[in-house]
């Protein structure tokens, strides 16, 4: 990764290395507020973890003082913008070789500015080792912290706040890794630690866990029994000794044993009868390798077998795996993976874990933030901050793996407002929000990254454009440039590095960016442009819907919904195509590409709903003439409406706050609206989000219990990244309404239409 | 009902005997003393070492070690070796020889010629014989049986199978039919071979009842077999017979006589079937029963080399068919089955004998080569729970790598003299105690050979101190395997078998110890004094069709 500097700079020998110059940009970022820290020392590795704090520019609308409305001109815009600083918590994960460990604490030491804190939680084994030096260092005081507690409080954490953490290793797989959705519950499960030894522990609740088992043939056995038997030292090198060897020279197979008539009787002859069962009758020298890998396979043959014993006795499924004997190596996911498949016959399911290396490290920071509540508030990976998972496997060339002289980082974001799932979900352990799942599906994966590619320069140039003022923008946006690319270049390589790569990550990753070099809202002053307009055509859009027949306005006013949605700055096709100002555009004739609007109608004519949940998509034509006329139209039919946009913004998609003064505008020229603000009968909300896409299982809590209150029974996903990238499979609970018009022709194509075909899927829960 | 789990099947192992004897050019009928094994209990798996070695009751320990063992090595002078063909003719000589010298016609079968590898890979190459498709599916038990007719209804050799008037051939039906009980049982002689992954065991009841009559009607090389068998108690350079376990006065099938065991290594096994061949074995018209992998690996052979139809007999079922009837026959007035008290106190540690009067249900886990577990409900109905490949073979695999022993014996005496505490790494050794967060007491292995990742402690072990921590890791994992197992089957018998624990206190009491300690109390583990010989008593009992 190209964030990961300090390569070519320090060599990892045994001692310490001070000569290393770090790179501060990269690295330790934030520092100087940090407060806060943790440190986990392992047997080669140290993780480090801080909070911190960072300072974002973000844009804030704010309503004009509309005390002489009739002084209001054409080109006035309908609310200012102004760019405040806004202050967000952030934790910072760092891992790093345990040669680097002096030069860091060095450096910490140096940056370290105004910092209150006097402790530091240490964990692992090292912690110890190197207590003298950390309090020294950074006069602060270590704090041991309980390994396992630490590594359980991680392992939840992750579980609960990362997407796609958790993943089962596949051999021979395109890609290696299969991910795991987030599952809501995620207790009880087994998780199993291979350090030096084993331990087995049930984790039932947060706080409540219980070893259960353990065993001392763990890595420990492997590193010190290869070391004997190999002359290896080391443990990396051991692992790429038992990658090369063949097992089946040391050891007494099947079908060693029997014969050939292993086959006759249903026996698999590869099965291991006797681990290094041939060294003990064969007369012979056997290579360093087949006996590492012999040793291996017995190892964690030994293992899963275990594992799989204790999980089948407390009737357990979801065993994770961590420690050093882990830690990503794909030789070793390889065969513990095959172990518990083999002995459980498929009924337990082996997962791996992403950040695996930094369970110790935040389980103790967060056992030292315990004021801080830490657990009440939801986090999200920070992709632009974050290295991601790196591909161990040989096929990717040394380069590509080498771990030595890297720094490998994690980064999260404290989110505002806790997260959850929307309560309507049919199955919520079940719902995955992404339709194409990129790591599998290559070809639109390939689409995809270069689409994103080609789109960058554009990016660029309205990141620049949205900051007219600023010295800085255009060396910031050329930052912001090389970082995304990079990025898209990783994802290229290992499109694993942060979970499921799907078109919604991509996009969340390109935001995170631009907000990492301090553009928050590029389009501010484009939404503003367009709302300002749109609000203009409002009362004659309104005039001409009311004097159409009931049937027809129903028509006019899905295809307004539709209509608002091309103008969308994010879709290549419209920008290119530059703005078509034509409300009354016949973009597609019915039957659409998927039609079950004869049905929608046939619904309205029965019954109201009694409330309805609509996911907006874009500001200006959109949210104003397509989402508000039909909102206008609901309410009148007696059905409330819970309006839900985006709570940060992301590319030209309405936010809350836009949308609050929208609703007021609008408030002011149609009295439908007005009352129904007033009686609460429409209600608007945020979602949680700053994505273009959304994701039904991280939803803001507020908005849950509002549905939930009011007893929703309606839901419109409105928008190609809401309806189509996402939610296009989600099943709901209740009525559902998806409507998008397919702005990329590509995509278009792939579900058997043309570029602008239209997306009507109106869906009722069986009973 | 029983699951056939694919993976470590039916593996019997045992360690194979001493092959250090490089005697058998030589020498003929030469006695000698084995190493002795000098402390055959060696240092205690926990506490402080032993301040005597002497906690066993004497009784107990005959036999295991420092018994003179007479050995009987073929061998031939060098004229007569360079006369001898590669193969038949060397091994004809050889036994023309033999008997001159007054050997006995059997002759000196466990020689060790050529490896099992040269005539494994001719019964590789195709299925065994007779084995259909269909026969998959059809449980082993019939298809033993089935197996064992056509090798004794051979009729062209019926006429002087009913002048001996032991065996009710076809052309005898109708008579025998009316006669005793004794004209149905099985030719002599009777074998039970047991064919495992290391070791061949092998079972021979002598009967000690022949009339003058029968004895003038005995076939000399049936005799001679018998005389062979009885009189010596080593067989080539590397066949023994456990003199210490003969059963005597044992009533089988009417017939009165001794028990023998007797066992080798099964890489012998090819000069086994010529011998076979060379004292044409197949005119007794016996059946040879055999279980284990290797009654499928060389059945071939049988056939092929020495003219003997095999009759193959599941592993399993003759394993549990053996425990249940040395069982129900004592060991010579003694009981079978034992456990020990106190198994983590060198002064107290007792062992006593047990009365397994309620067998059902039991955990047998039974530690050859590789470990196979069984929750046995009753005589027929048992199930494979698991298995793995940590057992004997890996101890004495790892051994040999990391000490360059050549014997299980050997590996076990080093095992007796090293300290397993400075090879691994305890709980105490991380946490500096207990580590009471999780109840683990600090004399607990944390990671086995765990201390060896650092080079300064790798340099200050010792040959013994590997072999003792690699007992003490495959021992400890087959309890805590085998614990987990108990558990889950919510049984509290576990019956430890096989021959890993051959002259293996050390990981006898470990095994009772952990297994107490870590079920608190809960669990019981027992030990049959005929360790590793019941899958070649439950092939015998097949073949006398003894329910």
């Amino acid at each position: 990764m190209a964030e990961c500097g300090a390569s070519g700079s320090g060599s990892s020998g045994d001692s310490l290395d001070k000569s290393i110059t770090l790179p501060p940009d990269e690295i330790f970022r934030n520092l100087e507020n940090a407060k806060r820290f943790a440190i986990d020392i392992g047997g080669s590795l140290t993780k480090l973890a801080y909070y911190s704090t960072v300072q974002h520019k973000v844009a804030k609308v704010r309503s004009f003082d509309h005390a002489g409305k009739d002084t209001e001109r054409d080109h006035e815009p309908p609310y200012e913008i102004s760019v405040q600083e806004e202050i967000t918590a952030r934790l910072h994960f760092i891992k790093f070789e345990n040669t680097y460990i002096e030069a860091c604490l060095d450096f910490i030491k140096d940056h370290l500015v105004n910092t209150e804190t006097k402790v530091i939680q240490a964990t692992g084994g090292g912690a110890y080792k190197f207590k003298d030096l950390i309090e020294e260092k950074l006069q602060l005081k270590v704090d041991k912290e309980d390994v396992m507690t630490c590594l359980i409080k991680g392992c939840n954490f992750v579980l609960k706040n990362i997407p796609h953490e958790a993943f089962v290793y596949q051999k021979d797989a395109d890609p290696e890794f299969r991910f795991q959705t987030n599952h809501p519950h995620i207790f009880p499960y087994l998780l199993v630690n291979i350090g030096s030894g084993v331990s087995i522990v049930k984790v039932e609740t947060e706080d409540r866990f219980e070893w259960v088992g353990g065993s001392s043939i763990g890595g420990g056995t492997f590193w010190g029994l290869g070391a004997l038997l190999t002359k290896t030292k080391k443990f990396d090198e051991l692992l790429h000794l038992a990658s090369r060897g063949q097992h089946s020279n040391v050891d007494m197979l099947v079908r060693d044993v029997y014969g050939g008539a292993h086959q006759t009787l249903g026996l698999s002859g590869n099965l291991i009868a006797s681990s290094f069962g041939k060294s003990a009758t064969a007369d012979q020298e056997f290579s360093k390798e087949d006996m590492a890998k012999s040793l291996l396979h017995m190892i964690s043959n030994d293992i899963g077998q275990l594992a799989c014993l204790h999980a089948r006795l407390h009737s357990l499924d979801r065993v994770y795996f961590g420690g050093f004997f882990i830690r990503g190596h794909p030789v070793t996911m390889r065969t513990i993976t095959y172990s518990i498949n083999f002995f459980s016959k498929g009924e337990v399911q082996a997962l791996f874990l992403r950040h695996e290396g930094y369970l110790g490290a935040i389980g103790a920071f967060l056992k030292g933030a315990e004021q801080d509540n830490p657990n009440q508030y939801s986090w999200g990976e920070n992709y632009a901050g974050s290295s991601g998972l790196m591909s161990t496997s040989p096929e990717l060339g040394p380069a590509q793996r080498a771990r030595s002289g890297t720094f490998d980082l994690l980064e999260m974001d404290r989110l505002e407002r806790p997260l959850v799932n929307l309560p309507l979900l049919l199955d919520p352990p079940s719902y995955v929000p992404d339709t194409v799942d990129l790591t599998d599906d290559a070809l639109a994966r390939k689409y995809w990254l270069t689409c994103f590619e080609e789109a960058l320069d554009g990016v660029v140039k309205r990141a620049v454009a949205s900051q007219p003022d600023s010295v800085d923008a255009a060396e910031r946006a050329e930052k912001f440039r090389q970082k995304y690319w990079n990025k898209l270049q990783t994802l290229r390589q290992q499109p694993f590095a942060y979970g499921t790569l799907t078109v919604r990550s991509l996009l969340d990753t390109r935001e995170h960016c631009l907000n990492e070099f301090n553009f928050p809202d590029p389009y501010s002053k484009v939404k503003q442009r367009e709302n300002g307009v749109a609000l203009r055509c409002f009362p004659g859009v309104v005039r001409s819907l009311d004097a159409l027949g009931w049937e027809e306005r129903q028509l006019a006013l899905v295809k307004g919904l539709l209509a608002g949605n091309v103008f969308d700055w994010g879709a290549r096709a419209v920008s290119d195509t530059g703005l078509i100002l034509c409300p009354s555009l016949s973009f597609s004739e019915r039957p659409w590409l998927v039609d079950s609007y004869s049905k929608w109608l046939q619904r309205l004519k029965g019954p109201p709903h009694k409330c309805a949940l609509i996911f907006a998509d874009n500001s200006g034509i959109d949210i104003i003439l397509g989402v508000f006329p039909f909102v206008r139209e609901l309410l009148l039919r007696g059905t409330e409406v819970i309006l839900a946009c985006n709570s940060g913004p992301a590319l030209n998609d309405v936010t809350h706050s836009e949308s609050l003064i929208v609703a007021e505008r609008i408030a002011g020229m149609d009295p439908v609206v007005h009352s129904a603000l007033r009686e609460e009968r429409l209600l608007l909300v945020q979602t949680g989000s700053s994505s273009p896409c959304l994701d039904l299982s991280r939803l803001d809590k507020g908005l849950a219990a509002l549905v939930r209150e009011r007893g929703a029974d309606l839901v419109v996903i409105e928008g190609m990244g809401r309806a189509v990238h996402t939610n296009y499979h989600a099943a709901l609970r209740c009525e559902s309404l998806k409507l998008a018009v397919v702005k990329n022709a590509w995509l278009a194509e792939r579900l058997g239409g043309r570029l602008f075909s239209v997306i009507f899927k109106y869906e009722v829960p069986a009973e | 009902m029983r699951r056939r789990g694919p993976f470590h099947p039916r593996v019997h192992w045992a360690a194979p005997p001493s092959l250090s004897f490089r005697l058998h050019r030589l020498l003929l009928l030469h006695t000698v003393n084995p190493p002795r094994i000098r402390e055959p209990i060696g240092r205690e798996a926990f506490g402080p070492p032993p301040a005597s070695s002497d906690w066993l009751p004497t009784h107990w320990r005959n036999g295991r070690g420092g018994r003179p063992r007479a050995r009987l090595c073929s061998g031939w002078t060098t004229v007569e070796e360079a006369r001898r063909s590669p193969t038949l003719g060397g091994w004809l000589g050889r036994q023309r020889w033999l008997l001159r010298m007054g050997a006995g016609r059997l002759g000196a079968p466990m020689e060790r010629h050529g490896r099992a590898s040269a005539t494994s890979a001719s019964s590789a190459g195709e299925q065994a014989a007779g084995g259909p498709e269909g026969r998959r599916r059809e449980p082993l038990r019939r298809r033993a049986s089935s197996a064992s007719v056509p090798s004794v209804g051979a009729s062209a050799e019926s006429a002087r199978r009913d002048r001996l008037g032991s065996y009710s051939g076809p052309t005898a039906v109708t008579r025998q039919r009316v006669e005793s009980l004794r004209k149905k049982r099985p030719l002599f002689p009777w074998f039970g071979l047991d064919i495992g992954g290391t070791l061949v065991k092998l079972v021979y009841f002598e009967p000690k009842d022949i009339t003058a009559e029968e004895e003038e009607e005995e076939v000399e090389s049936l005799k001679s077999i018998r005389k062979y068998l009885t009189s010596n108690v080593a067989y080539g350079s590397t066949g023994i017979r456990d003199v210490h376990l003969e059963l005597k006065d044992l009533t089988l099938c009417g017939r009165k006589g001794n028990l023998h065991f007797i066992r080798f290594p099964t890489h012998d096994m090819p000069a086994f079937i010529q011998m076979g061949r060379d004292k044409n074995f197949s005119s007794l018209h016996t059946v040879f029963c055999a279980t284990g992998g290797g009654a499928y690996k060389f059945e071939e052979d049988f056939l092929t080399i020495g003219d003997l139809q095999l009759c193959k007999l599941d592993e399993l079922d003759c394993l549990i068919k053996g425990i249940l009837y040395i069982d129900s026959v004592g060991f010579n007035g003694r009981s079978q089955c034992y456990y020990f008290e106190n198994p983590a106190d060198s002064e107290k540690c007792q062992k006593l004998p047990f009365d397994l009067k309620n067998p059902y249900p039991l955990l047998l886990v039974n530690i050859g080569s590789g470990v196979s577990i069984l929750a046995v409900y009753s005589k027929d109905n048992y199930k494979r729970v698991t298995g793995t490949s940590l057992g004997g073979g890996t101890f004495f695999g790892l051994c040999c790598l990391l000490t360059g022993c050549t014997t299980f014996e050997e590996a076990l005496e080093m095992a007796s003299r090293g300290d397993s505490t400075k090879v691994d790494k305890l709980v105490r050794d991380i946490y500096g105690g207990d580590y009471e967060r999780f109840g683990l007491p600090g004399w607990a292995v944390a990671s086995s050979f765990g201390n060896m990742m650092s080079k300064e402690k790798r340099e200050a072990v010792s040959k013994e101190d590997l072999a003792r921590a690699t007992l003490i890791t495959i021992t400890n994992n087959i309890g805590s395997i085998a614990r987990m197992c108990a558990l889950n089957e919510n049984i509290n018998q576990v019956v430890f078998v096989g021959n890993f624990l051959r002259i293996n206190t050390i990981a006898m009491r470990l095994l009772a110890y952990a297994l107490d300690y870590w079920s608190k109390g809960q669990l019981k583990a027992l030990f049959s004094e005929h360790e590793g010989y019941f899958g070649a008593v439950g092939a015998l009992l097949e073949l006398l069709k003894i329910p």
